[in-house]
């Protein structure tokens, strides 16, 4: 698949949450060569040389006429992002490594840490246009941290909430909920397949969990990038065969193949 | 307009090379954005005897207009690069110059002798300043801090080499001059500077370094001002040509580096942020000669007025 530079025209840039923006951005050749999973590399300013590099957002909905990404304001960079308008113009580069592979015939239990959601969004939606059952556990740190659990209601997922503070849904972390689930359904080696993005800590224990229920699962992993095309050999990531690269080999791995 | 340049005895379509490391392995991630003809050199990403791994991550970050790496050299070893990338690359439309680093004086011998001669590189780049790998047998960490060390290296490498050699060298030293000198003195045909500068990022939250190898090298705008410094001063007292590294980002920069003394320069952080930046340093480079009337690249070099500080 093709890697584009493409000038963006920003169509909106909203505030959704707390900390969190969703900007909506007119790119159809983009958009038409983009799976759910897959990431661009946002170019935050043409001239400047501070913020120097580009930054790895996921492709958090996947339209005709364009693409939106979802973040978290965490920096200087994605504060210059939030401040950007409609009508601005904005260099990305992608779409860039390589997205999830649906298994048809499993049921799907996506997960979801904090704005790790952005790419399971437009993941859902490929899932239920393939009439795939799916429930969906979304886990943050309070109420005002969670968004979008309406809009993959609607879609027809089955949705689970869990807030450390207790805030919204159970109380604790996401893998608590997936953990009471597991339990209380009794699966027998379901057809399941996990699809999970968020934290390191969260997808590790989602690793543990899957490797005990013996559920088969694919996650999307973050680390730090430079280039994004697998060109640095920067974002390297621990696999049981040995370093390999966030960019270009993920971001989504097969959940057994991480070194924890 | 002219942009052809030699150096080094060989002829470049085009100043403006691009730097090891940022170019991928065999620069395949960049073909949908650049046409390798116009580029004028491309330096193949550095190799080792054996197989390397690489550091551990965090291996990239940040900091104000520059980027700290500690990649570690992670490569499948010379065997495979000449089985299997080499012959790839000489396919290419442009030259190929194949980077090289080792811990002793052997190492380099046999990883040179181990390129077929039908697959030969338009000159191979002695990297002898990579800050994340330790260099033996020297009582400095790199071998190019180390003016007999890099003599006996560079030495080494051009009685095997059937190519020209160019040495790498590292700005982390007192006087570049002397290790420029050394290296002419073994018989380089250029000196590229520089390679990173070396330095360490810090995660004030957690209160640790951010890098896993806690210090990395330093590249990208920031060390700009630095490496034309090196580039000058070696000009200025060391007959032998330069290839100017560090920072650029446009092709004023590339300008910069020229009438600093460079022959040619090469690009290397611009690549990971625009993976077409070559190109379009390429065409303000040629902007830049036709606002000063000038109708060849080669005219340039060293052309400063004033200013012999060294
Ligand atoms: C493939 C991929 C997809 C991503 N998708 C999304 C997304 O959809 N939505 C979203 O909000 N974020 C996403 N991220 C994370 C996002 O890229 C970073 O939050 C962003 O680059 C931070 O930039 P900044 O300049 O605002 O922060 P900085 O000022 O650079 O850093 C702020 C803090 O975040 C840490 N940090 C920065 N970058 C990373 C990183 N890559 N990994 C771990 N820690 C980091 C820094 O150490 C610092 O503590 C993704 C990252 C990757 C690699
Ligand atoms: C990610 C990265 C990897 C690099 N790897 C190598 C390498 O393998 N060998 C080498 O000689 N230099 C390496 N370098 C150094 C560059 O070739 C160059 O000397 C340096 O980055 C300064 O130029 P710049 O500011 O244009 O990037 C690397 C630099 C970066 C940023
Ligand atoms: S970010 Fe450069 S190789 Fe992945």
């Amino acid at each position: 698949m093709k890697k584009k530079i493409v000038n963006a025209k920003i169509v909106s840039n909203k505030r959704i949450a707390e900390d969190h923006y969703e900007m909506d951005l007119k790119t159809a050749a983009l958009a038409k060569n983009s799976l759910p999973g897959q990431f661009v590399n946002v170019k935050l300013d043409e001239k400047a040389t501070d913020p120097l590099l580009r930054i790895p957002l996921g492709i958090h909905k996947i339209k005709k006429e364009g693409i939106s990404l979802l973040y978290k304001v965490v920096g200087e960079g994605t504060d210059l992002l939030r401040n950007k308008k409609k009508g601005d113009q904005i260099s990305l580069l992608g779409p860039l490594g390589k997205g999830f592979d649906i298994k048809k015939e499993n049921e799907a239990f996506v997960i979801a840490g904090g704005h790790g959601i952005a790419p399971l969004y437009a993941l859902t939606k490929e899932l239920k246009k393939n009439k795939i059952d799916t429930i969906f556990f979304i886990g943050a740190g309070k109420e005002k941290h969670i968004f979008c659990a309406d809009k993959i209601r609607k879609m027809g997922a089955k949705v689970y909430i869990a807030t450390e503070d207790g805030s919204l849904g159970f109380k604790g972390y996401v893998t608590d909920v997936l953990e009471k689930y597991l339990e209380r359904n009794k699966l027998q080696v379901p057809r399941v397949t996990i699809y999970a993005c968020g934290p390191k800590p969260m997808l590790k224990a989602v690793a543990q969990i899957a490797e005990t229920k013996k559920i088969e699962g694919q996650v999307s992993m973050d680390e730090y990038m430079a280039c994004g095309i697998g060109a640095c050999m920067g974002c390297a990531i621990k696999t049981k065969d040995g370093y390999k690269l966030c960019c270009k080999d993920g971001p989504v791995f097969d959940i057994k193949e991480i070194v924890w | 307009m002219d942009l052809k340049i030699k150096l080094a005895g060989i002829t470049f379509e085009n100043p403006i090379w691009v730097a090891s490391g940022t170019f991928g392995t065999k620069g395949q991630e960049f073909e949908d954005f650049i046409d390798f003809a116009q580029v004028g050199a491309i330096v193949t990403k550095t190799v080792t005897l054996l197989p390397r791994e690489g550091n551990p991550p965090p291996r990239v970050v940040e900091t104000r207009s520059g980027l700290l790496n500690s990649i570690g050299l992670p490569n499948k070893g010379i065997n495979s690069f000449v089985s299997k990338e080499l012959p790839e690359l000489k396919k290419m439309p442009t030259k190929i110059i194949v980077s090289i680093a080792g811990t002793s004086l052997k190492d380099i011998e046999k990883m040179i002798k181990k390129i077929p001669e039908n697959i030969m590189p338009d000159a191979i780049e002695l990297n002898l300043s990579c800050p994340n790998v330790t260099h033996g047998k020297t009582k400095y960490k790199l071998t190019a801090q180390d003016p007999q060390a890099t003599e006996k290296m560079v030495k080494i490498a051009v009685g095997t080499a059937k190519c020209p050699i160019i040495a790498k060298l590292t700005p982390n030293v007192t006087d570049i001059t002397e290790i420029a000198k050394a290296a002419k003195k073994a018989g380089a045909q250029a000196v590229s500077l520089v390679n990173t500068y070396a330095g360490i990022a810090i995660d004030v939250e957690e209160m640790k370094p951010v890098l896993g190898n806690v210090v990395g090298g330093l590249s990208g705008p920031a060390i700009k001002p630095l490496a034309l410094k090196a580039v000058r001063d070696v000009y200025n007292s060391v007959d032998i040509p330069i290839v100017g590294i560090g920072g650029i980002v446009g092709g004023v920069d590339v300008a910069e580096f020229m009438l600093c003394g460079a022959g040619a320069v090469q690009v290397g952080t611009a690549n990971l942020i625009d993976p077409d930046a070559h190109k379009r340093i390429s065409k303000e480079f040629e902007k830049y000669l036709i606002l000063k009337g000038i109708k060849k690249a080669s005219g340039l070099t060293g052309k400063l007025k004033g200013g012999r500080t060294a």
